[in-house]
């Protein structure tokens, strides 16, 4: 349909050839492919169109009935998932994308979410463009989320190893070493610390700020000892032996808890894709701003923790991502690359410079950096699942 | 950590492996162009009334907040501030310069400092508050509402005590920026040597409607906000949630026909927040962004379905700011919000110091706002992106009748 319009175009307005050539080569017209529509009401599936040109596919679903609705675009066998869109209230419309390769598939609308749906034929007819090279096979999905489960399992393992020592020094009173282990144990909990937060019962037991309080809530984990082993100047009391023994035995049995728990846990790309994002934004929220260890200054622990962490998820996926968007897997190598050069010049020893001699031009270079990283990380898993 | 918790593994996870995305594009093409005509610039409310203006007036787009602390001990100085600013406000809110245009002496600065003159009134309100602080003097501890104590600290509260509190509130709000900041500056000029200026906050881009005719206004995480609000025209509902009753408290019988004015500075994680996907804003917010209708359906003023399923839990997730700031999950109680986005510049990290400066108005504080926001600041997904960096609790007394001036029954 677009050609015999530029052509009346031309023809109309007398332009120039090479004018009506560079308009028509750009395959950027939306009125091209224009988003399909899908009216789904309570037992009809109304599609717009049977048939469709490989590329790049909108269906714009609109939920006309009462109950909510799922859209489904499958496989010629109408069981291999292509596309799916949930959760689609009623009277609400939510666009499906994605990129279809020359084939027979079947559409399905499931208004109240439940059954086969209505089904129906749709054909992608062959458009001559290349749609081949967004395919990644299920082996490798599979073989990336098999890493990253292991990554989460190995840290949980080290963490219990790593809090062990930390309360044993800490319950015995040698104050020295377990500040010195604090920060090295912690790191372990931040570097999966989004997996780690999805516990909502561990999460505020365990890392729970003074300030994150509410009334009558009792503050228990890291925090709460790191307060009692870098206390505050005055209007401190230190907590007795037998109150640290409670404070410790709790802290070690939640990540005991969480060792446990996340031995059986399974992931999907976009729960991998946004943990890695949703690790930099914790550095953006809270490291940055000194916020997270206000007692013992050791939020770059912390923060490298959870780069650490982002970049495993980064590079779990890359394999992926190399296929679905070369470009954007570089830029946030190189991002990476160019945050832990920044972080390297602060470190001391095995660990770093207490965050408190951090100046502020120090601290803004340092969240430019997070900002680079995080802006392009966050186009991450729009590129994966698409 | 953050107080709340990503749904990382939780619900709202496409089965993505097989390789599609479900995005919501079809909003730029279908957003709501709900804009309001430009305001008449004439526009002018009254200063004297049963209420203070400010309040039930349509929510005007600019605003200038001030608090003060009282800086003399003589009860007799306040008073006369009170008289001479009500003067002012009475002229400001006409459209009239301060000091009646009078010509002073050529070797005298002008009695209105001059950057509004030529300008037209632009529905300027002015609206005084009354903090706690200010009961501990000048003999009022006896007539101190029992509501007008202090907020509690609320879960991950960080605030700026150089952005909180004062013994006295100015609200000014007007469809001119150079107007509402006029009156606060000469406001101020007026009341040196009696009270002295402790914070100010600028907001441009009103984030609620205080009447039908107003469009919902957007904030600046790019949802509409106050879509439920307590309107002008809820009239049974503003009497039970807005005025204080000539009954409420016996000791403050003067605040009868007055309100309590709650103001929290919030910070917007903006850069995090311009990072995370559609699926999780809509998710934490509850409604889908395009028009604001709720995820349960429907359009913008359709009523939340909160029990709806979908296809991991509600349709509306636990932690939606909708559903746990809904009446029915609070009691009932209902607020007229008066809330303005703001940007005061960049922090020391290079980011936007940027969001919410919320304003509102309740009956009775400790019930009409305290229990709510302890659920809010602990539970509300949001609450990742939010960071409340300033408070202030104010009794906000009944309006002023002609010869009378502001707060004058609490002085007599």
């Amino acid at each position: 349909m677009k050609l015999p319009s530029l052509v009346a175009a031309c023809a109309l307005l007398a332009l120039p050839l090479s004018a009506c050539s560079l308009t028509e080569s750009n395959d950027d017209d939306p009125k091209a492919g224009g988003p399909i529509s899908v009216a789904s009401s309570d037992d009809a599936c109304k599609v717009s169109t049977r048939k469709a040109e490989s590329g790049t596919l909108t269906f714009r679903v609109k939920n006309t009935g009462s109950k909510v609705t799922e859209f489904y675009l499958y496989g010629e066998d109408g069981l291999r998932i292509v596309g799916e869109v949930e959760n689609v209230g009623p009277g609400l419309t939510r666009d499906l994308v994605l990129t279809a390769q020359p084939g027979t598939y079947v559409t399905a609308c499931k208004p109240g979410m439940v059954g086969k749906g209505i089904r129906a034929a749709f054909t992608v007819s062959d458009s001559g463009k290349d749609t081949a090279v967004t395919g990644v096979d299920q082996a490798t999905i599979d073989t990336a989320l098999g890493q990253y489960a292991s990554y989460v399992k190995d840290q949980a393992g080290q963490l219990v190893t790593a809090t062990r020592e930390f309360v044993t020094a800490y319950k015995a009173g040698d104050d020295d070493r377990a500040r010195t282990l604090f920060p090295a144990a912690r790191f372990h909990w931040e570097a999966i610390e989004t997996v780690a937060e999805s516990f909502g019962d561990l999460d505020p037991r365990t890392d729970l700020r003074e300030a994150d309080l509410e009334p009558g809530q009792r503050w228990t984990g890291w925090h709460r000892i790191e307060k009692d082993l870098w206390p505050p100047a005055s209007g401190y009391r230190g907590l007795s032996t037998r109150d640290r023994a409670t404070y410790a035995d709790d802290l070690m049995a939640n990540v005991t808890t969480l060792h446990t728990r996340v031995q059986t846990l399974t992931y999907t790309v976009d729960q991998v894709s946004n943990g890695s994002k949703g690790l930099l934004d914790e550095v953006a929220t809270g490291k940055i701003t000194g916020e997270e260890d206000i007692w013992s200054h050791t939020d770059l622990w912390d923060f490298q923790a959870n780069v650490v962490g982002a970049k495993v998820a980064y590079e779990t996926l890359k394999p992926l991502l190399d296929v679905k968007d070369k470009a954007l897997s570089t830029t946030i190598g190189a991002r990476f690359t160019a945050l832990q050069a920044l972080l390297d010049r602060y470190k001391k020893g095995d660990g770093f410079v207490f965050y408190d001699t951090v100046d502020e031009a120090g601290r803004k270079q340092l969240s430019d950096a997070v900002s680079a990283l995080a802006e392009p990380l966050s186009k991450m898993t729009g590129a994966l699942t698409l | 950590m953050t107080v709340s918790r990503r749904q990382v593994l939780g619900a709202g996870a496409a089965g993505l492996a097989a390789g599609a995305a479900a995005v919501g594009g079809f909003e730029l093409a279908q957003a709501a162009s709900a804009s309001d005509p430009a305001p008449d610039p004439a526009l002018a409310y009254d200063f004297h009334g049963e209420h203070q203006a400010g309040i039930v007036t349509p929510a005007q787009d600019r605003l200038h907040f001030a608090a003060f602390d009282v800086t003399t001990s003589s009860r007799d100085e306040l008073v006369a501030l009170l008289r001479a600013w009500t003067s002012a406000a009475a002229a400001m809110t006409a459209g009239r310069p301060v000091g009646a245009g009078t010509v002073g002496s050529y070797d005298s600065p002008p009695a209105d400092t001059g950057e509004a003159l030529g300008l037209p009134a632009s529905g300027l309100t002015l609206t005084f508050g009354f903090g706690p602080s200010l009961f501990t003097r000048f003999g009022l501890s006896s007539r101190k509402p029992a509501a007008l104590e202090p907020l509690p600290h609320f879960p991950a509260d960080n605030l700026d005590p150089a952005r909180s509190d004062g013994d006295l509130c100015v609200q000014a709000c007007a469809n001119d920026p150079q107007v509402a900041v006029h009156a606060i500056r000469n406001l101020a000029r007026i009341g040196f040597g009696t009270v002295a200026m402790r914070w100010n906050q600028l907001g441009f881009g009103r984030t609620s409607s205080t009447s039908t005719s107003q469009a919902t206004p957007r904030n600046l995480m790019g949802f509409k906000d106050g879509t439920a609000n307590l309107r002008a025209e809820d009239t049974a509902d503003i009497a039970r949630f807005v005025w204080v009753g000539p009954e409420d408290d016996p000791k403050a019988e003067w605040l009868a026909g007055g309100s309590y004015l709650v103001a929290r500075r919030i910070n917007i994680a903006i850069e995090p927040w311009d990072r995370t996907s559609l699926r999780e804003q809509e998710n934490l917010i509850g409604r889908e962004r395009a028009h604001g209708a709720p995820l349960s359906g429907g359009t913008e003023f359709t009523e939340l379905d909160l029990d709806m399923k979908g296809s991991t839990g509600p349709i509306i997730p636990m932690n939606a700011h909708v559903r746990l700031a809904h009446p029915t999950q609070n009691d009932g109680t209902r607020m007229l919000r008066r809330g303005y986005n703001f940007t005061d510049g960049t922090d020391t990290l290079g980011r936007l110091d940027a969001g919410l400066f919320f304003l509102a108005y309740v009956r009775d504080p400790g019930r009409h706002y305290v229990p709510m926001q302890n659920k809010l600041s602990a539970h509300d997904g949001l609450m990742e992106y939010l960071q409340h960096t300033g408070s202030g609790l104010w009794a906000v007394p009944p309006g002023v009748r002609r010869g009378e001036y502001v707060g004058q029954a609490l002085f007599a």
